[in-house]
């Protein structure tokens, strides 16, 4: 018998390159941990592994065990046959996702979100996360985030997933102490009594060819709705394109309202889902869409409770017919209200805005033609096409036509959503929807569209608010999230406050904005600024930017640069 | 789509096929728009992120990335509007203000500083971001994020080209990081170091290690570069060898039909073997006062205790002289060859000629014996030729893809990456192999059987085919024999009765079977764990039958595909070093070809087939033959029953070795003749998908070492004949005049065109990868059906050896190490001698991973390090049979299947016990 190691005849038994070093008693890189394993195969259960539920588990996961840890995140890359770095790169690319790595310790049972967006800094976020840390003890995290959709009770916190309004340490610290973490659910029509008003009768006319696909989608273009998201596309031409292109056909809603400022979607989800979600199955049927997905952010714990309950209505009615709808959950990421970085989010991929062309409507979810719309888009169709599409496009003012739901926050007396006539200016809509200023506070500037949609001074508020209006002067009206800035605001201040929102929301893709954000905070937080720099850098930013985040994100500090000189001095 | 699209660029109109995008046309009339995320290369999608390459389209709100945006009819593109240029001069200035100063930067020469300097961006005006650490945590790569402009490459190469999936973009914005696996360092991941992050990377964020300083800077720069071949699978990867002083520097993929600039660990990083200081440089010859012995170990480093330095003529003379004696006493069945598929076609040509014409003898055999020569005697039954019947790339157009017996992750890396991108696009896969696999993420279907059992697995299949009629009559028909029989003899082999025996469940059994047969076009692959078998020609009978009842051989995305090992050992079965066949697979036996080569090399020719591998070491035992010439083989480590193989080299009379290394053979020779690594030849090389390509000298031989086939020739002279070859292209050219298989394949033709797949029609046209779409090259113009029995594995486990062992290769090792154990890298990432355990056994025999263990057969015994292997199957070890310090084949077991004459190398009863105490 012959055995190795033996020495024989040689002065000594070497073998290429032996004992230099050892030999790896794993194969390579981390080894899955069997209990986590298990456990994640158990809480998996029998749902599918497909991969566009990743972002889905990952919150099943965290919902369950507190965090993400390293042993579980494997496990869940095992489970869905996804390699290790897909998992990670999910995780960590959603801000609501806290990832544990080996040797690191979970983060405390309790994580209170303190927004810190314009009208809430307005507001004295600063102060109040200076404050909780100390009020509330190293067993409570506190950390800020982005714009929750409640800026006109702003400041705001989260409590767990409990927001509180008009936040004071004092009453932060009493929802920390109350134990009352889950979403307060506000009172909102329900199916049976949105049913009994006649909610409905349009799907089931749509359904049983009362009206015909042609009629809906010319009432649509009759009516000029535009899609109330943002960018403004005509609803009617929309649903057009989406029918032509071969199916199958989905449709996806954006209920991601993420643009600091806005909250109107969250407005009429929380008050008449129902009317969003007939809008949403007629738009589902005229494109003849084989199921529907819904994104909604999760900074909206309560909207989802509302959702679920409303689509399980809907389903055990049978209203949505053989059309499945999927209510996906964000995990805190404004680039996934572009509407291509949700359609990766609903993917279950990271939320990187898509090159255009194609566009949505002909390369979209899965690959198919989709039918994308806002929630608010949606939440008019009922009314279009029941009333007319004249009772839309017959409202306006200074020469625009149609309605609007304007999300006002800032320095003015009657913070809130406002439906107003398109094309109002600005004055008229703090003189006549808000109840003015707020006390002590004259009107300085105004931004018209949220974070993205530039600064304009008080002397620019006479321009009418609509699509279309506002480009020439460096700004566009976006959601209608009209945020009021007046004497005791820095104009600079609150223009680094947006640089920095857009920093911490660029997805990372594309130079100009990944880069071109980090060097424009820096360089606003110098002394004096380079204005130089900062335009050439704006103008690279603004027409070489993948998306509108990247080329958006300049204009706060572009108008600030133009229309407010002296508070650079 | 053949519609031309026009459009105005820079003025001038200008036409695009509608695949093209901006980026490209402008670079078809000479404009080089700059580009850093986009890379032209083969099977790089373009990202369209960094935004480097924008350009004005007339019209349009912003700017457009060339790269990624198509031309759309009469389109104004312009590239050089102010626009345009200010935005990527200023992106330039963004990247540039994160970068590490040029002078310090991982390669001052990279992509990214060509173009800044081309742009006259070299300076930035804004603030540097905060620097991070290097992660110099792996052997063969060097990490510095510093230099990192995130361009997506890395991970485009990682997950879409080479699908090894270990590279992420995590996190996001200014804060988004690439990452391996979670965000571990790179040499605790996953990472398999194919390298092809390193050869996508623009900035040198990526590097070889062995390029940069301790700071992560560049120092070293080739001289020159040259155009050759990968030495180890038979894959066949295109390299561009990079050189300075001499020495191989570093090596890239180039965009060969194989690997279209992909290359393994192995291709990339193993290339240093061939500066070891252990090389032979100079002839030895043994000394009288060394004797041979089986159980000899000698130090490589040290060859004086055996050997003495030689001149070339005294070796040669040797070396002839002792063939010439044995051939003198004992006639020419005393003597026997061992050729290579290592070397060149060439070589192994001239070898088997000086072994038929000079010994007189067919005993010329090399080490396909001992890998598929099971698959090839059951193709050349089946369907009349032992090549593969399409390339492992008609997995693109393949629907339904079987894997079985074969893990081409580890031993065809580059293979694997083409499977793994049809995969990911959506083509079914199915996985079969007692070991799991990475790959098994990939498929649709895993089938981990029990070892052993492949007949009843196939035959389970085949039965639910022809009883659920999903066989393909017609083809049938027209293109086969046999059906009726196997029709007749598969009844009873129902998968209800055979997934007791397989262990895989009937109705997954069917499933796979259905899945196989009705796809449009299914391709099977498979390696050695079908046909390292006692039973080896029946489980390649057994996928032959699958094939052709299903009709899935000769159309895109069908056919047969045996992955072949060695790099050249197609062609060195082509060119003839197997006992039975002259080149090109023609009967020693027929008498009317033996006469036509009696003719051709002028001499009279052994009328019967020769002694196989394994049959030779016991003819040697048995005292039959007496000498041996061996070129390039390692009998003494990839030989099972190792004992009696070392036994067998010490008992002969007189023994010449002719390698690079003092092999483990060698230890016994009475010559030892220093020859010439892959990289030091110039030859061609056949691929496992049939293409001959040309491998050109990228570096001189060390020392006195020769050319393998220059030392060949003058040990023919030596024994009378009269060669007299000059170059190894005059031997090409001998061999086009008896191999029709090369036809228009001309030497010239391989200059200019690196490969050409055989058969070839025309010295103008492409050669032919899919075979067999019209008939099959048998006498009937029929493929021949062969039905199968069971037959169970020559040793089965018992109490006393309760285990079964299974051996094979592992990513970084090489056949018998003798190479890869020599590389520097390779060597660094598996070191040791490892036994693979499943976590069940290693708990049950209450072991630790990283324990040494005993690992026992009837034949031997070995001692080495455990590994915990979760891809093992209970019941099971797995030990590479790389490692002379434990080497597997000390256990093997030596029994043949009795067609193929191969070993059973994949199964044989074994015991794991703790070490026991020295």
């Amino acid at each position: 018998m012959a055995r190795s190691g033996e020495k024989v005849g040689g002065q000594r038994r070497i073998a290429p390159g032996s004992g230099r070093r050892r030999s790896p008693a794993f194969n390579k890189g981390r080894q899955l941990d069997p209990t986590a394993h298990s456990e994640i195969a158990a809480l998996l259960g029998g749902r599918p592994r497909d991969r566009d539920l990743l972002i889905e588990y990952l919150h099943l996961v965290q919902d369950t065990y507190g965090s993400l840890s390293a042993s579980h995140l494997q496990a869940l890359a095992v489970e869905m046959r996804l390699a290790m770095a897909e998992v990670y790169e999910v995780a960590s690319f959603y801000a609501h996702f806290d990832i544990v790595l080996d040797g690191e310790s979970p983060p405390p049972a309790v994580t209170v979100r303190v927004c810190d967006s314009l009208s809430c800094a307005l507001a004295g976020a600063e102060a109040l996360l200076d404050s909780l840390p100390g009020k509330l003890g190293a067993q409570v995290r506190v950390v800020r985030a982005p714009c929750m959709g409640r800026c006109d009770t702003a400041p705001v916190a989260e409590v767990g997933h409990r927001h509180v309004d008009h936040a004071s340490a004092e009453s932060v610290a009493a929802t920390v102490q109350s134990k009352r973490h889950h979403p307060e659910i506000p009172e909102y029509v329900r199916f049976d009594q949105y049913v009994k008003n006649g909610g409905y009768t349009l799907l089931q006319n749509c359904a049983d060819g009362s009206r015909s696909v042609d009629d809906v989608i010319g009432a649509m273009d009759d009516s000029r709705l535009r899609g109330l998201g943002g960018a403004g596309f005509p609803a009617g031409r929309k649903w057009h394109f989406v029918r032509q292109e071969p199916g199958p056909r989905l449709v996806a809603v954006n209920a991601d309202e993420g643009e600091p400022g806005t909250f109107k979607d969250r407005y009429h989800l929380e008050r008449d889902p129902h009317r969003f979600l007939e809008g949403m199955l007629v738009a589902a049927w005229a494109v003849d869409a084989d199921a529907i997905y819904i994104y909604l952010r999760d900074e909206y714990p309560a909207v989802r409770a509302i959702l679920l309950e409303a689509v399980a209505d809907l389903e055990r009615s049978g209203f949505n017919g053989n059309r499945a709808i999927h209510l996906r959950r964000g995990a805190g990421a404004y680039i996934c209200g572009e509407e291509s970085a949700m359609i990766e989010s609903i993917e279950g991929k990271r939320g990187l805005p898509r090159h255009k062309p194609p566009y949505p409507s002909q390369v979209g979810l899965f690959g198919r033609p989709t039918l994308v719309h806002n929630v608010e888009t949606l939440y008019w169709v009922r009314d279009i096409l029941q009333r007319g599409p004249g009772w839309f496009s017959g409202e306006g003012r200074n020469g625009r036509r149609g309605r609007r739901s304007f999300s006002v926050s800032g320095r003015v007396r009657e913070p809130g959503v406002k439906f107003a006539p398109a094309g109002i200016t600005a004055r008229q809509l703090i003189d006549e929807f808000c109840g003015g200023m707020a006390d002590g506070h004259t009107f300085k500037a105004y931004l018209p569209g949220g974070a993205s949609g530039g600064i304009l001074p008080a002397s620019m508020a006479d321009i009418p608010l609509d699509f279309d209006t506002l480009e020439e002067h460096g700004g566009f009206i976006g959601s209608a999230a009209v945020v009021v800035l007046s004497d005791k605001d820095s104009i600079r201040d609150a223009a680094r406050n947006l640089m920095r929102f857009f920093e911490d929301e660029s997805c990372g893709q594309c130079t100009p904005c990944r880069v071109g954000t980090e060097k424009a905070v820096k360089l606003m937080s110098e002394p004096v600024w380079d204005e130089n720099l900062l335009a050439e850098l704006s103008g690279a930013m603004a027409s070489a930017s993948i998306c509108g985040l990247g080329q958006a994100a300049p204009n706060p500090l572009l108008c600030l640069l133009k229309y407010f000189p002296e508070d650079l001095a | 789509m053949t519609e031309k699209i026009t459009f105005m660029l820079d003025g001038k109109k200008v036409e695009a096929s509608p695949c093209e995008t901006i980026w490209q046309v402008a670079q078809r009339h000479g404009t080089t728009i700059p580009h850093l995320c986009y890379s032209p290369e083969p099977g790089y999608r373009a990202d369209g992120n960094c935004r480097a390459c924008m350009v004005e389209i007339k019209g349009e709100r912003v700017l457009a990335a060339s790269c990624i945006r198509k031309p759309g009819q009469d389109m104004v593109v312009n590239t050089t509007s102010d626009e345009a240029v200010s935005a990527r001069r200023m992106v330039m200035e963004m990247l540039v203000a994160d970068q590490p100063a040029r002078r310090v930067a991982p390669d001052p020469q990279s992509k990214f500083w060509a173009w800044a300097e081309a742009m006259g961006v070299t300076d930035s005006r804004f603030p540097a971001r905060p620097k991070t650490d290097n992660d110099s945590s792996h052997v063969a790569i060097a990490v510095n994020l510093d230099a990192c402009i995130h361009c997506n490459l890395c991970v485009r190469a990682c997950r879409e080209v080479q699908v090894n999936d270990v590279i992420g973009m995590a996190y996001r914005g200014h804060g988004a990081k690439i990452v391996f696996d979670f965000d571990d360092p790179m040499g605790d991941s996953t990472c398999v170091a194919c390298g092809e992050c390193v050869q996508a990377c623009p900035t040198g964020a990526l590097m070889e290690a062995s390029l940069v300083d301790e700071a992560g800077t560049r120092q070293k720069f080739e001289d020159r570069h040259v155009d050759t071949l990968c030495p180890y699978c038979g894959v066949g990867c295109q390299t561009r060898v990079y050189v300075k002083d001499d020495k191989i520097l570093y090596v890239d993929g180039r965009n060969g039909p194989a690997n279209e600039q992909r290359l393994c660990v192995k291709g990339r990083f193993g290339f240093d073997y061939v500066h070891h200081p252990q090389r032979l440089t100079q002839p030895l010859i043994r000394r009288e006062d060394a004797p041979k012995d089986g159980g000899l170990i000698l130090d490589p480093e040290n060859p004086w205790t055996h050997f003495r330095e030689a001149s070339w003529e005294e070796a040669l003379d040797r070396a002839a002289s002792g063939l010439q004696g044995a051939l003198d006493a004992y006639g020419p069945s005393g003597l026997a060859g061992f050729g290579s598929a290592k070397g060149s076609n060439e070589e192994a040509y001239l070898f088997q000629k000086l072994v038929r014409t000079g010994f007189g003898t067919n005993n010329v055999d090399h080490c396909t014996r001992l890998c598929h020569a099971s698959s090839v005697a059951a193709l050349l039954e089946g369907i009349g030729s032992g090549a593969v019947t399409a390339p492992f790339t008609a997995a693109d157009d393949a629907d339904c893809i079987i894997v079985i017996g074969a893990r081409p992750e580890q031993n065809h890396p580059v293979a694997a990456t083409y499977l793994k991108n049809r995969a990911k696009r959506g083509a079914k896969l199915i996985v079969a192999d007692p070991r799991g696999q990475g790959l098994g993420r990939h498929a649709t279907y895993n089938l981990q059987f029990r070892a052993g059992t492949d007949v009843a697995l196939l035959n389970a299949m085949i039965h639910t085919i022809i009883e659920e009629k999903l066989h393909d009559s017609g083809y049938l028909q027209q293109h086969t024999e046999g059906f009726e029989q196997l029709a007749e003899r598969i009844t009873s082999f129902a998968p209800e009765k055979m997934a007791g025996v397989c262990g895989i469940d009937a109705e997954t059994i069917r499933d796979v079977a259905r899945l196989y047969a009705t796809s449009k076009n299914s391709i099977i692959f498979w390696g050695m764990g079908i046909s390292q078998s006692v039973h080896g020609t029946d489980n390649a009978r057994g996928l032959i039958a699958l094939a052709l009842i299903t009709g899935h051989v000769g159309r895109p995305g069908t056919g047969l595909h045996p992955l072949r090992g060695q790099n050249n050992v197609q062609g060195a079965s082509d060119a003839g070093l197997i006992p039975m066949f002259y080149p090109d697979y023609k009967s020693v036996e027929a008498e009317e070809t033996r006469l036509g080569y009696e003719n051709f090399w002028g001499t009279q020719l052994d009328p019967k087939r020769g002694l196989t591998v394994v049959e030779i070491m016991h003819a040697i035992h048995a005292g039959q033959i007496r000498a041996m010439y061996i070129l390039g083989e390692n009998p003494a480590m990839s030989d099972p029953d190792q004992a009696h193989a070392r036994a067998a080299l010490a008992k002969l009379e007189h023994l010449v070795v002719q390698d690079i290394f003092l092999t483990e053979t060698a230890w016994q020779a009475d010559v030892v003749l220093p020859a010439s690594a892959h990289p030091e030849k110039t030859g061609t090389f056949t691929n496992t998908n049939r293409q001959v390509q040309l491998g050109r000298e990228a570096v001189p031989m060390p020392g006195d070492a020769r050319q393998d086939w220059w030392i060949t020739q003058e040990i023919a002279r030596r024994i009378g004949l009269e060669w007299n070859y000059g170059h190894p292209r005059d031997v090409f050219a001998e061999m086009l005049q008896v191999m029709p298989s090369l036809a228009n394949i001309t030497w010239e033709r391989l200059e200019r065109e690196s490969a050409v797949t055989y058969p070839c029609d025309a010295p103008d046209r492409p050669g032919n990868a899919l075979l067999f779409g019209s008939g099959f090259p048998t006498t009937s113009g029929r493929a021949r059906i062969v039905p199968t029995e069971l037959t169970p594995p020559d040793e089965l486990p018992d109490d006393e050896y309760p285990m079964i062992l299974s051996t094979g290769r592992m990513l970084e090792h090489w056949h018998t190490g003798a190479m890869t154990r020599r590389a520097g890298m390779l060597d660094e990432l598996e070191p040791e001698a490892v036994a693979s355990l499943s976590p069940r056994d290693i708990e049950r025999l209450q072991l630790e991973p990283g324990d040494f263990v005993t690992v026992s057969t009837r034949r031997g015994e070995i001692s080495l390090r455990v590994r915990l292997d979760r891809e093992v199957a209970e019941g099971m070890v797995f030990i590479p049979f790389c490692y002379t310090e434990a080497a597997a084949n000390l256990l093997t077991n030596p029994e043949l299947d009795p067609y193929g004459k191969i070993p059973e190398f994949k199964f044989c009863a074994a015991r794991v016990e703790a070490l026991k105490e020295q």
